[in-house]
């Protein structure tokens, strides 16, 4: 067994508000220290918001669970401080192979074109990458940043008011009553937060197991991902096999519906199953087993009152896409910027209801996916398994079935077309930059684009003119100057001017175009700002 | 926007279904299903144009 699991990483210490004569009030209480839950922390604290993160448990979770994180959460985590160890220690690959039956129908290549700070994927286990969040957890803490974690602190009741939130936690030393301004339930699919504020969560069951199973072995597959559609090692069924750090190998096998789940996750039969499919003579031993089941639903709503829902407490999809745990960085990144200025009292709190708008886009976005993936793997009639082997048949001869094949559409950072907080287009430009998406990175030289618009509103001038800052309504927006010359491999202009000769952007704090122009014109500007502020 | 052509576009349309029905002989309703199934998506691809499709999978639908 890993040592990582047993170790507490936030280990119960009595707080002085168990001790208090009456509840105190914090500014924001987390609940949930998973991978959403630590970066909602970390990011608030950053600001200088002042936060406590409640756990049930007092380690990392058990077991690799998420593992595969996408380029986008790498470039939230770099604005956390935390993305160097994940990148170092995480395994890259960008080679995906596909198998039909007993033979390989074709292979894709992930590797966007150059000029990006860091890799479309790395492989990752979840303790890790929860590991390295609380590490930054402890470094913000010596700096004196408000924030603190608090193991085997249990929530068992909340009362919701107008104007803040009260709880009842449960310790090893029994419970106490403390209250936030506003909570954070990052409490997982199963959210207790839910389940007490009796709030629904709707979607589609998927009749279907998957046996994950975390094995370590010493082996000579390439960092690549593979996937069977029906191999003769698991008939009918699918399977993927994935390199994780440390030599350890995720391998997912499709069960079907009727089946014992826990005969089937007894050790004597789980190894015959993965003997069968890694060849008999290889060694391995097993890290962690269990059997899942998925659903793909959403909350109605993620903003009830003073209680925002991110990550899989609001939002859940199958596993084929990596769009769990990176779509809960993204609902963070999109809520902590809003909570932080409505907190200070620059945005209404009506700001907070655009976290609504645009997460639950990326929710049903990730949720249309997730389901048409899965419709691919596992057919659910007759004609649908026909249509399904007849795209797998042609992929091996024809390049024009290989877009048809979806053993699962991997996360990719959700734009927020028609959201409340963009400004009409105003720039002939690229689409990947137009308002609402997610900036992407360019060179500059020795340094990269993301790191100069973290945090804070910026003015992106391209070979165009701009007053050096803007002060509108309480915020201040200060100008980035480049020129497309900056950037000798053209990524700049690529992406963020095309065809135009210059261009001015607005850019929010959580690093989406909120507006952008061929020129900068201070009215449409300040009206830009405003509305991304949620004040027009 | 190009519209679904509906009315006899098939010079010789009785070899036409010759073929059809011979690239069927000899197989089982399996191997004739998957057959169709293929078939299906490699004239999808060629017409490419998704509202094409789209009125191509209404005018098959209704019967």
């Amino acid at each position: 067994m890993n040592k990582i699991f047993e170790q507490p990483l936030y280990a119960y210490a009595r707080s002085p508000d168990q001790d208090a004569p009456t509840p105190v009030r914090h500014q924001v209480i987390v609940i949930g220290a998973g991978p959403v839950g630590l970066a909602a922390a970390i990011d608030l604290a950053q600001q200088g918001v002042e936060v406590v993160v409640l756990d049930d448990n007092d380690k990392v979770s058990f077991g690799s669970r998420a593992i595969c994180f996408a380029q986008r959460t790498l470039e939230i985590a770099d604005r956390l401080g935390c993305a160097r160890p994940m990148v170092d220690k995480g395994v890259q690959w960008n080679t995906g192979k596909v198998f039909f039956d007993d033979r390989k129908v074709y292979e894709f290549n992930l590797q966007p074109d150059e000029g990006y700070a860091h890799p479309a994927f790395i492989n990752l286990q979840q303790y890790y990458f929860e590991q390295f969040m609380v590490e930054r957890v402890r470094a913000l803490q010596a700096q004196g940043a408000p924030i603190e974690i608090r193991g085997r602190n249990k929530v068992e009741a909340i009362g919701t008011h107008d104007d803040h939130v009260k709880l009842e936690v449960e310790t090893p030393e029994g419970s106490y009553t403390v209250e936030a301004d506003w909570l954070i339930a990052c409490d997982g699919a199963n959210s207790p937060t839910r389940r007490m504020l009796g709030l629904d969560f709707v979607g589609r069951v998927f009749e279907d197991n998957f046996l994950i199973a975390d094995v370590i072995m010493e082996a000579d597959f390439p960092s690549e991902r593979w996937f069977w559609f029906d191999p003769p090692f698991n008939r009918g069924q699918s399977a993927l096999l994935h390199k994780q750090p440390d030599n350890v190998w995720r391998i997912d096998l499709q069960l079907g519906w009727d089946i014992d789940k826990e005969r089937e996750k007894r050790p004597e039969n789980v190894i015959p199953r993965l003997k069968a499919m890694l060849g008999e003579d290889v060694q391995f031993e097993l890290e962690w087993v269990s059997i899942y089941t998925f659903q793909c639903r959403r909350m109605e709503k993620f903003r009830h009152g003073r209680v925002l829902f991110a990550g899989d407490s609001a939002h859940q999809v199958s596993p084929f896409g990596a769009r769990g745990a990176n779509s809960g960085l993204q609902d963070t990144d999109n809520l902590c910027w809003k909570l932080k200025m409505v907190i200070d009292g620059t945005a209404p709190d009506s700001l907070l209801d655009s976290y609504d708008v645009e997460r639950i886009h990326g929710a049903d976005e990730n949720i249309l996916n997730s389901t048409r993936s899965t419709d691919f793997i596992t057919p659910k009639s007759e004609m649908s398994r026909i249509l399904r082997d007849a795209v797998l048949d042609l992929s091996e001869h024809y390049d024009f079935a290989r877009p048809l094949v979806n053993s699962g559409r991997l996360s990719v950072p959700c734009t927020y077309d028609g959201s409340p907080l963009n400004s009409a287009d105003a720039l002939d430009g690229p689409s990947e930059t137009r308002p609402g998406s997610p900036c992407p990175d360019a060179p500059l030289g020795d340094e990269f684009l993301l790191p100069k618009l973290a945090g804070k509103f910026t003015l992106l001038t391209i070979d165009a003119d701009a007053p050096e800052t803007i002060e509108e309504e309480g915020v201040t927006v200060e100008r980035l100057a480049l020129s497309v010359k900056d950037d000798r491999t053209l990524a700049l202009k690529r992406r963020y001017l095309g065809d135009a000769e210059g261009a001015v952007y607005l850019i929010r704090p959580d690093q989406h175009v909120a507006a952008r122009r061929d020129s900068y014109e201070d009215n449409a500007f300040r009206h830009a700002i405003r509305r991304a502020i949620g004040k027009e | 926007m190009d519209e679904l052509i509906l009315t006899p576009n098939i010079d010789g349309a009785d070899d036409f279904y010759a073929d059809l029905l011979a690239a069927h002989d000899g197989l089982d309703k399996a191997e004739s299903d998957a057959l169709n199934a293929r078939l299906v998506l490699v004239l999808a691809n060629h017409i490419g144009d998704r509202a094409i499709l789209k009125q191509a999978i209404d005018a098959a639908k209704a019967r």
